[in-house]
């Protein structure tokens, strides 16, 4: 683990009802790494996710970014998610703005960015992400990898300094997985700090840092691609890891 | 394109000429334009079944109507047209006195209810207060007769004599339609907000957005759009209800105008009058709720699963 | 699509040939008897087709206001219309046991159509309009419309008509009180109408209507003592100069019952009754100014 995490998650613990979904976690992500999640739905992956994010207020634990402990009630809660993006498994854009409209929201209405300015930031977001052309169109005339990729540079225009990605592709139809998992590739060649959730074990192997097994609220299991993937010490891994590739998709 | 195989049914829309425009240069078979001619000539046949057993129908039912015993003297006393001539001016007049108060007060309602809804939905300990507020006063004014409310505000409050209240029986009438109508109006719109799913608040706050700007961007754009034909329905119904403050003494509406001419001439035209009038102003609401609705208030789903 | 026009077509045609049968039918044409002339047939109980044989039924509005009734009970026999009620009643032979009193609302009983009463007594003055939807008796009151108002009106010193022209004036609608506002003091800011007299009184007590106009015994009474510090602005000229307003008993149109009735308050205003009747119940019209 190197000193200069980025974000530090220790002892989470969040209770839904009568379920406690995550059991006294931790977690490092150091700046720069790509550390993949993986784990049974129901592992508490989303949670964790939102944890993160401050949409939901966690039942005891701590995280830190960058050094700042943001589980404090006394933290501005908006200001710390403006600095981290999360995109959802459901795209979740806004279905009466355009996809303009979408990006731009934010940096005005947040960051005070002036309307020209963030329409050319927004339609330079499009570009990389290859969809320009569409900028005045609506999220319900766009295709499911579209819109994520909408959702994906919602989020980056706010330049977070830290990507959340909870089950990104799951939704999707296969063909259209590919070119989500390529902009995820090309923003880790940029540098960014991500956080990712997933079923896709070939993009772990491939783009990971770490990888993280999640299992029952807790990290069961934790090391590079080659070590957790390849090799699992745990037998819940194990177990775990043979239904993927029975189900195809390791 | 799906095309409907089942029972052939006549006068379905043919649908290779839609995928004519897709493909342009291509042209049905033989056996295909054998199917056409088919079709058209069986929705020809429908059509003339359908014009001429509505023809029949309802020329029977006219005649039947004009033809029994007493059909003069009731077209006499509800469709006379010389007295509708005669009454027409003065319950016009007192048309403008209902669309006038409609317009006012629906706007004030819309202001109202909107902002009823948004204390009522108000999430967290600490303002319970405002909510508690909210509820009170939904319960109290939608279960409160239209016609008490207006009794008590109408004569009640003037009674009282306090400094600087007014006591013109128009605006008191249309604080009274108000006080009622926001109430219903807070319900719809309370509905359409706990409609947007709360992925939309989720994402809107990961973005950075505050509370505040939460609803005033993402959510409440979304919720009145959703309830655009249930408001409008409420909108219809005050145009009809502005009509009782008239009980108050206020100007004289349209069917106060017509109780009056009715009472002198005993022939009820009048009232069919001001019924024509108000249908002339809530039909092509109703019409224009359909098409709002159609264009802007049936939005899918946040993207949602 | 065959299967179902059949029975929606008999359905239709069986409609249509019942809806003639709701249609209102034609009333017998009725031989106007004209009000007050002498008829041949007998006037006693026996003779007149009631709604209940043996029992004249009698309508009046409720609540029934003074000077005309007392405590809103019309069987007491207390109040001017309560006792000309009776006295008709006595005439026409019916002792007070055989008179039963039923609810009518003072718009529906100058509607044409079949009453639930025999006659109705409500201060309804005779009118060419009415007259052709109802029967009416011989007027038993002569009638003019009053200006009532509250100390600390604008209308309290009002002595003319001018004076009132810019003020709000209110009354019951369908009345000629009403019409006594439209035709005769014409005020600029029109009319103030209200569904009954007890609405008009709590606006004029508001000050929401500068005064309200009335016929002249309830206005004596309502400045004397029901309004607090009422005042009796005066009376007003007849709507129509010439004529005399007078109330009537109102019966069904064509009612074989009206010339005996009219009969009854002829006999009454013969023999003085209703002279002192008046002299009993209706305060002194005297002290009041016309208006001009």
């Amino acid at each position: 683990m190197s000193e200069s995490a980025l974000l530090r998650v220790a002892g989470l613990r969040k209770v839904y009802g009568k379920s406690v979904v995550l059991h006294d976690l931790d977690l490092e992500v150091a700046e720069h790494d790509v550390v993949v999640l993986i784990g049974a739905s129901g592992s508490g992956k989303s949670t964790l996710l939102r944890c993160i994010d401050l949409l939901e207020t966690v039942d005891d634990g701590v995280i830190e970014l960058r050094g700042e402990e943001i589980t404090d009630p006394r933290v501005d809660a908006d200001a710390v998610r403006a600095r981290m993006g999360i995109v959802f498994q459901a795209f979740n854009l806004f279905p009466h703005l355009s996809v303009l409209d979408n990006i731009t929201l934010a940096p005005r209405k947040v960051h005070g960015v002036g309307r020209e300015q963030a329409e050319q930031r927004a339609l330079e977001m499009l570009a990389r992400v290859g969809l320009r052309e569409r900028a005045s169109a609506h999220p319900d005339e766009l295709s499911g990898g579209q819109q994520q990729r909408v959702a994906i540079a919602r989020s980056l225009v706010n330049d977070p300094v830290l990507m959340l990605f909870d089950e990104v592709t799951s939704a999707l139809d296969p063909e259209l997985v590919g070119e989500v998992l390529a902009m995820l590739r090309d923003l880790k060649t940029e540098g960014m700090t991500m956080l990712v959730a997933t079923h896709e074990m070939g993009f772990a192997r491939q783009v990971a840092d770490e990888v993280c097994f999640l299992d029952d609220g807790r990290v069961l299991e934790r090391g590079s691609p080659e070590q957790v993937l390849g090799e699992p010490q745990q037998e819940r891994t194990r177990l775990f890891l043979r239904r993927i590739i029975e189900a195809g998709r390791l | 394109m799906t095309s409907d195989r089942p029972g052939d049914v006549p006068g379905q829309v043919e649908l290779h000429d839609i995928e004519n425009q897709a493909e342009p240069g291509w042209t049905p078979s033989a056996r295909q334009r054998e199917r056409d001619a088919y079709r058209r000539g069986r929705t020809l046949r429908s059509v003339l079944i359908a014009v001429a057993s509505t023809a029949v129908v309802g020329g029977g039912l006219v005649a039947g109507l004009v033809s029994s015993p007493g059909w003069d003297r009731t077209r006499d006393t509800f469709f006379n047209w010389d007295v509708a001539v005669d009454a027409f001016p003065e319950v016009l007049a007192g048309f403008w006195i209902n669309v006038k108060i409609f317009l006012i007060s629906g706007a004030c309602v819309l202001v109202f209810g909107l902002l009823l809804a948004v204390l009522r939905t108000l999430r967290g300990p600490v303002f319970w207060p405002l909510r508690a507020l909210a509820v009170g006063y939904i319960d109290l004014f939608r279960g409160l007769p239209l016609i008490l409310t207006l009794l008590l505000v109408g004569f009640g409050v003037p009674g009282l004599r306090l400094q600087g209240v007014p006591t013109d029986p128009v605006v008191l009438g249309c604080v009274a339609l108000v006080l009622t109508y926001s109430a219903y109006v807070a319900e719809v719109f309370r509905a359409g907000i706990e409609s947007v799913h709360p992925s939309q608040r989720a994402a809107a706050r990961s973005l950075g957005l505050s509370g505040p700007q939460t609803l005033r961007y993402v959510v409440l754009p979304q919720a009145v759009r959703r309830v655009v034909p249930p408001l409008l329905n409420d909108l219809v119904a005050l145009t009809k209800d502005s009509g009782l403050i008239s009980i108050l003494g206020a100007a004289i509406d349209a069917v106060r105008a017509a109780q009056i001419i009715t009472a002198q001439t005993f022939n009820f035209t009048p009232y069919v009058v001001a019924g024509v009038l108000f249908l002339l102003l809530t039909i092509p609401l109703t019409r224009l709720t359909d098409y709002v609705s159609r264009r802007y208030g049936y939005l899918p789903a946040g993207g949602h699963l | 699509m065959i299967s179902y026009r059949a029975p929606v077509a008999a359905g239709a045609v069986l409609l249509a040939l019942l809806l003639p049968g709701c249609a209102p039918t034609d009333e017998p044409d009725s031989a106007a008897t004209p009000s007050g002339s002498a008829s041949t047939s007998a006037c006693a109980p026996a003779d007149l087709s009631t709604k209940t044989a043996g029992t004249l039924t009698i309508g009046t509005d409720k609540p029934a206001y003074s000077p005309w009734f007392v405590d809103d009970d019309p069987s007491n026999g207390k109040g001017f219309e309560s006792a000309v009620a009776y006295a008709v009643a006595d005439e026409l032979g019916y002792d007070r046991t055989a008179v039963k009193w039923v609810t009518a609302t003072f718009n529906s009983v100058i509607q044409p159509g079949v009453k639930p009463y025999d006659l109705d007594i409500n201060q309804f003055s005779i009118t060419p309009e009415r007259e052709k939807a109802v029967d009416f008796s011989s007027g038993y009151y002569d009638v003019t419309q009053a200006v009532v108002t509250v100390k600390g009106s604008k209308a309290a010193g009002v002595k003319t008509l001018a004076g009132l022209a810019g003020l709000k004036i209110g009354a019951q609608v369908g009345t000629t009180s009403y019409k006594a506002i439209t035709d005769v003091i014409k005020p600029t800011a029109g009319p103030k109408v209200f569904d009954d007299n007890d609405k008009a009184k709590l606006a004029l007590a508001n000050g929401q209507i500068d005064a309200l106009v009335v016929d002249l015994p309830t206005g004596l009474y309502l400045a004397a003592a029901d309004l607090k510090n009422g005042v009796l602005v005066g009376q007003l000229p007849a709507t129509t100069s010439g004529t005399i307003e007078q109330f009537g008993i109102v019966l069904e149109k064509g009612s074989s019952l009206t010339s005996c009735v009219s009969q009854a308050v002829d006999a009454l205003r013969g023999n003085g009754t209703l002279k002192t009747l008046e002299t009993t119940w209706l305060t002194e019209a005297a002290g009041a100014p016309l208006l001009k």
